[in-house]
């Protein structure tokens, strides 16, 4: 589900409660405090969050159930405070604002707690319902730091839990403690101490709030809004408020009359704003000095000597192109044995259909269309994609799951700043290896308007998953194949991770020739928390690679797939004054393809891939055999003998790969890109951008191969 | 004990300081009081990005990643060496 701006709290509190009984507990925190463990605690792991690398990047959903009561859980991204500057803490703020009668549950991080302060003291002066629960107890306890809850929760007057996500146990403690929340009436209001002027103008305008709100939203909180004059959080508690406030004239009158004596006071907004930061964060620190006696650094030796190591001037940079060798490698290498048994078997059962249809009587075009269209790219699509994506998405997950991305960011961030762009760039850049639509939504931690365009329009310039079993196999068949043994593996996890280094460089071209020209400006602020280093929860890591990922991913190409198979048989089998449609398709496309060192076949394969890329090869050689030999797909030399008899070379081989690299994206990442740009001209120009870069890298290739075979 | 005021961006990789002031303002100001740099919080400085910018700081138990144009408007007090 997208989350646009116009959505407000109260709007997401009735989209999401799906069942009258059931109470919305939103689940809010700082980032990296364990968010999503706690919720795939409460909801059990069979509620998939959808969750891409790094990010809460869209509000996940999950049931669960105490003993007399029904949850409907929301994970709202994670944010550092309510003064919203990002899409994603716009989110979380009108989550926690406008929620009503609803509760948060905001997870904080017992290892730092006096960071998580901030956040905390905000929400509990808009909620009504919050319950802390303070995660990381046993990490926190290991690291010799004490924390007295209790009389955090005294100081607070709200219910404080300490638990650890990763122990089953304490889901019967929030469990509990939520079952109490939802019963209670509304808590008290929690008041922060503010400076005597803005403290006089909150009571001058106390009485009228409270009599307009009703009590509906926080008497406190709407007069500092009011007073700091925030026209959109007004404009929302106007419409949650059913239009109440903007009739309230005299309010209005009397809030404008204290704004413009806190100027004369010399408050203007930005002060104003200033002063509230300030009164929090000194709340913040006295609650700290209360409740957490003994911190000494959470950041460990341990973790500063892998820093030191991983980030290091010299071996930081090496090391990043290592670890990317090193997962090629793995993924290679392990996926060749189970491709070629998924192979051998789809394509047994294969006969096995195509007899039982024959036995049938089933008519020719029949058995065509299902068998020789539609199963055959799907077991295509099946056998070429399945084992690459079962061992590179837990590869991933797992140095992710370890906390390495935020250090890729860290590394990177040189380069991007000096293309004027966001460091956080290469995390969503990071993505897109996994799936460049998930990329694109991710995108959304990028606090500037300007960046996040610029990070959203180069994205498909990495390649996504959907593309590396192509361009393995295709790299295999022409230039690493032929080397007897292991090192071939190598050779092509070598080649492999140079493409990647290739996409990785044109993404910084591309994002430069933005930022100078159409996305001018100056690069915002960049503020990038480097999580400590955590070991992974091997299990949790192999449910969420394969479920969330792998299968969805996988679904998806198969659902593309097999009308995609059956369009590719009828184009060849329909024949307009005795020339099939596709070789008509072909022969038309032909020049452009020949000029970019391709063929025509192979263009039709990449329009025809639109949907989805992982089934371009598929189509290709279904065109291929289909207007030609029959020859069965089988081993990957004998798909080079298919692709060889149709006049394919070494300079074919890498242009195709170079076009798989460079071209426009497919449906799926070009449909998000218009959802979070919300522009066509952004959306066209995101798919034009790859295809030029691709035409041009394909014809100089081409060119330049020409000369030298000359 | 003396102490010699500085921006954020000079201090050395192992270096630690106490945050003075900020001198920005407007939404980056928010910015760095919401991760925690307001006035007497300790910082240190754990080591520079292989390409020298941004740096890490160590803020309220967290590691914090800072560009040196952002990080130039947080004034710090560091002990001077006698």
């Amino acid at each position: 589900m997208g989350l646009s701006r116009s959505s407000t709290g109260a709007e997401l509190v009735k989209e999401h409660k799906q069942n009258d009984n059931a109470c919305v507990i939103a689940l809010a925190g700082n980032p990296n405090v364990g968010k999503s463990t706690v919720f795939n605690l409460l909801t059990g792991l069979n509620q998939h969050t959808g969750n891409w690398p790094g990010k809460t990047v869209s509000n996940a959903r999950g049931k669960c159930r105490s003993i007399n009561r029904e949850y409907e859980l929301v994970d709202i991204p994670g944010t550092y405070s309510l003064l919203a500057q990002s899409e994603e803490e716009r989110i979380a703020r009108d989550f926690i604002c406008f929620g009503g009668e609803e509760a948060v549950l905001l997870v904080c991080d017992a290892v730092c707690l006096e960071r998580n302060m901030n956040l905390l003291i905000q929400a509990a002066e808009a909620s009504k319902k919050l319950l802390v629960c303070v995660n990381l107890m046993d990490e926190a306890k290991r690291k010799g730091i004490k924390l007295d809850l209790e009389r955090l929760s005294e100081l607070l007057n709200l219910p404080v839990i300490g638990i650890s996500a990763k122990k089953k146990s304490s889901r019967d403690v929030i469990l509990a403690a939520l079952d109490k929340v939802a019963e209670d009436r509304p808590q008290d209001e929690y008041e922060v101490e503010y400076p005597a002027e803005i403290e006089n103008a909150i009571q001058s305008l106390k009485d009228q709030v409270q009599k307009i709100s009703g009590g509906k939203l926080r008497t406190r909180w709407l007069c500092l809004k009011l007073l700091e004059g925030d026209s959109e959080i007004i404009k929302q508690a106007n419409e949650y408020l059913n239009g109440e406030l903007e009739k309230a004239e005299e309010l209005l009158y009397a809030a404008h009359t204290e704004r413009e004596k806190l100027i004369e006071q010399g408050i203007d907004s930005e002060k104003f704003q200033d002063m509230i930061a300030t009164s929090i964060s000194k709340r913040a620190a006295e609650l700290a000095r209360a409740a957490v006696s003994h911190e000494q650094g959470a950041y460990s030796t341990r973790d500063r000597k892998i820093d030191k190591l991983l980030t290091g001037k010299l071996v930081g940079y090496p090391l990043m192109l290592l670890l990317l060798l090193l997962v090629f490698y793995i993924t290679i290498a392990g996926a060749n044995y189970p491709s070629q048994l998924l192979s051998t078997a789809l394509f047994a059962l294969e006969e096995k259909i195509r007899l039982l249809l024959t036995s049938l009587n089933a008519p020719w075009w029949f058995t065509g269309l299902l068998v020789d269209g539609v199963y055959r790219v799907l077991a295509w699509v099946v056998s070429v994609m399945l084992p690459p994506m079962a061992i590179f998405f837990p590869l991933f997950t797992l140095l992710e799951d370890a906390g390495y991305l935020p250090r890729v960011a860290y590394n990177l961030d040189n380069p991007f700043h000096k293309c004027k762009a966001c460091g956080k760039q290469a995390l969503t850049m990071c993505m897109g290896f996994g799936c460049n639509a998930a990329g694109v939504i991710g995108c959304r931690i990028i606090d500037s308007e300007r960046e996040r365009l610029l990070a959203i329009l180069t994205n498909s310039f990495v390649p996504c998953n959907g593309r590396f079993p192509m361009l393995i196999t295709v790299m295999t068949m022409f230039f690493t194949g032929t080397v007897i043994g292991g090192a071939s593996n190598f050779l092509s996890a070598l080649m492999l991770t140079a493409f990647i280094v290739l996409s990785v460089v044109f993404s910084f071209l591309a994002t430069k020739l933005l930022s100078s020209t159409l996305l001018k400006g100056k690069p915002s602020s960049f503020v990038l928390e480097m999580p400590p280093y955590r070991r992974p929860n091997i299990a949790q890591v192999i449910v969420r690679s394969i479920f969330d990922r792998t299968l969805f991913v996988l679904g998806r190409a198969v659902a593309v797939a097999a009308p995609a198979g059956a369009v590719i048989w009828l184009m060849a089998h329909v024949h307009i004054y005795g020339e099939s449609l596709i070789s008509i398709f072909a022969n038309f496309l032909d020049p452009l393809g020949k000029f970019m060192g391709l063929d025509g076949v192979i263009l039709i394969a990449f329009i025809l891939g639109f949907p989805a890329n992982e089934i371009v090869l598929p189509i290709m050689l279904m065109a291929y055999t289909a207007a030609g030999s029959l020859t069965e797909p089988g081993t990957i030399m004998e798909i080079k003998e298919i692709l060889l008899q149709n006049g394919w070379s070494w300079i074919t081989a890498l242009c195709t790969m170079l076009f798989s690299l460079f071209h426009w994206p497919c449906s799926t990442t070009v449909l998000t890109i218009k959802k979070e740009t919300g522009s066509r001209k952004w959306t066209l120009l995101s798919a034009i951008l790859p295809t030029i870069a691709g035409f041009i890298c394909c014809s100089l290739a081409a060119a330049l191969a020409r000369l030298i075979t000359a | 004990m003396k102490y010699e005021l500085v921006s954020l961006d000079k201090l050395l990789p192992g270096q630690k300081a106490i945050v003075s002031h900020l001198t920005k303002s407007g939404p980056m100001r928010r910015r760095l009081q919401d991760i925690g740099l307001t006035e007497n919080t300790a910082v240190e400085c754990e080591g520079r990005s292989p390409g020298g910018d941004p740096a890490a700081y160590l803020i309220k138990s967290a590691l914090i990643a800072l560009r040196d144009e952002d990080s130039r408007d947080v004034l710090v007090k560091i002990k001077r060496e006698e």
